[in-house]
C-alpha cells in the first residue's frame, strides 16, 4: 500500500510546468508538496468534479500537461466523466486516483463496492491505464508514464487514511477556490503570451 | 435524456411545414444560433443533445468553427466549462431543462460558487407559451432558476436572438451563470 504523502511527493518532483487540480485529502497533501501554486486548483466545494474541471483546462490548453488528483469516492460520483474524457482524448490529460476505498473526509465509510478502476478506464477508451499498490514501483514508472500521450490512468492503492476533520466549509475557505482559480487563469494567460 | 416535443402553439410551429414558409417569424433556425455564438466569440460547446437540439448539432458539426465537447451526463458539463473558462476560453453550457435539474450541485459549486461568467443553454423541454403542460420537466424550470437565483431570457424564434449576446453582457458584467431557454425546436437551415 501507498501512503498519500509519499505518493505526492514524487508527483510534485515531476509535475514541471503542468496544471494540477486536485479534490478532496488529496489537496491538502498537495498543497504541502507543490511549488507551483499558481498552477493549482483546488476544487473544494464541487464534489466528484475534478476530474471534469481537469478536462476542461487541458482541453483549452493542449500546449500543457493537466494533472488530477482524483479520490475513489469522487470518482464513482463521476464515473460517467470517464468516457467523455476518453471521447475527447486529450493526449495531456493524467488522471491519478487515489483508491484508498474510504469517504476519508467524511470519517472514514466505506464506499459501495471496490471498483477496479484501472479496468473501467481502459473499458472508456483510455490510452493507458495502470494499477500500483507499491512505491517503489510507482516511482520508477511514474517519469515514463508522464512522457505517454494521455488520456492516461494511474490508480494508486492508498492506505485509508481518514481525515483528522471535514472539508472546510467557511466564508474564507469557500472564497479561496474562486479567487485561486484566478489566480490559475492569470498564470496561464501570461504563459501564453 | 428522453424528450416531449415541445407544445409550441400552432402560429409557431407553421413557418417548419412545407408551404408555410412565410411565417418566418415562428422560426428559430440553428444555423442563426450558430452563427449568433460564433460572433459572440464562443470557443467551445459542452452538451448533451436532446430532441429539440438534432439540428442545432447538425449545424454545429456543418460550421465546424466551434468545438464540441460531448459529455456523458448533464452535471460535467459545468465544471468542464469553469475548467475551459480557467484556460482562457469561452463555452457554452447546452442541456435540457432536466438535465439542468440534474447538474444543481455542479451550479451550485461550479457556477454559483465560483462567480462564473457562463451562458447556459436550457432545451425548454414540455414548454407551452399557454402555461398548460403537464410535463414538470416544464413546471419546475422557471421555479428552479429563481430558487438558484439565476436569471434567463427565453428564446422561442430568430426574432429573439438580440437576447443572446445581451445574455453574455449580463453574465460577463455580473460575473454569474446566465441561462437562454429554448422554447422551440431548433428548425434545419
Amino acid at each position: 500500500m501507498i501512503r498519500y504523502a509519499d505518493s505526492v511527493v514524487t508527483i510534485a518532483k515531476l509535475r514541471g510546468d503542468a496544471v494540477c487540480v486536485s479534490t478532496m485529502t488529496q489537496s491538502g497533501y498537495w498543497a504541502k508538496e507543490s511549488k507551483r501554486p499558481d498552477l493549482d486548483v483546488y476544487i473544494s466545494n464541487g464534489m466528484s468534479k475534478a476530474s471534469s474541471v481537469a478536462l476542461g483546462i487541458a482541453l483549452g490548453r493542449p500546449d500543457r500537461k493537466v494533472l488530477t488528483l482524483d479520490g475513489d469516492g469522487s470518482l464513482l460520483m463521476n464515473l460517467g466523466s470517464l468516457v467523455t474524457i476518453a471521447g475527447m482524448a486529450p493526449v495531456n490529460f493524467y488522471h491519478f486516483v487515489f483508491d484508498n476505498g474510504i469517504y476519508a473526509v467524511t470519517g472514514g465509510q466505506p464506499v459501495p463496492h471496490r471498483a477496479d478502476f484501472k479496468a473501467l478506464a481502459l473499458a472508456s477508451g483510455y490510452r493507458a491505464a495502470y494499477d500500483f499498490d507499491d512505491l517503489e514501483s510507482f516511482v520508477t514508472e511514474l517519469p515514463r508514464m508522464l512522457r505517454e500521450p494521455g488520456p492516461v490512468m494511474v490508480n494508486l492503492r492508498t492506505v485509508a487514511e481518514s481525515a483528522a476533520h471535514g472539508v472546510d466549509q467557511t466564508w474564507e475557505s469557500n472564497a479561496r477556490m474562486p479567487k485561486q482559480m484566478r489566480v490559475v487563469q492569470a498564470a496561464l494567460a501570461k504563459g501564453k503570451q | 435524456m428522453l424528450a416531449l416535443r415541445p407544445q409550441v402553439p400552432s402560429t409557431l410551429m407553421g413557418g417548419l411545414e412545407e408551404g408555410a414558409g412565410s411565417m418566418k417569424h415562428g422560426i428559430l433556425r440553428a444555423s442563426r444560433l450558430v452563427e449568433t455564438l460564433k460572433g459572440q466569440g464562443v470557443t467551445h460547446i459542452v452538451a448533451l443533445p436532446d430532441s429539440e437540439t438534432s439540428h442545432f448539432h447538425n449545424a454545429l458539426r456543418a460550421g465546424k468553427a466551434i468545438d464540441l465537447v460531448p459529455v456523458s451526463r448533464e452535471g460535467e458539463s459545468i465544471p468542464i466549462a469553469a475548467g475551459l473558462w480557467i484556460a482562457g476560453k469561452k463555452p457554452v453550457v447546452m442541456i435540457q431543462n432536466a438535465g439542468l435539474f440534474e447538474s444543481g450541485d455542479a451550479l451550485r459549486g461550479m457556477a454559483l460558487g465560483i462567480n462564473l461568467p457562463v451562458v447556459m443553454f436550457i432545451g425548454y423541454r414540455g414548454y407551452n407559451r399557454h402555461g398548460d403542460t403537464p410535463d414538470t420537466a416544464a413546471q419546475f424550470l422557471e421555479p428552479f432558476l429563481h430558487m438558484w437565483r439565476v436569471n434567463y431570457y427565453i428564446i422561442e424564434s430568430d426574432d429573439d436572438l438580440d437576447r443572446i449576446p445581451l445574455a453574455f453582457q449580463r453574465a460577463e458584467k455580473t460575473g454569474q451563470p446566465w441561462a437562454v431557454l429554448i422554447g422551440s425546436e431548433y428548425a434545419p437551415g
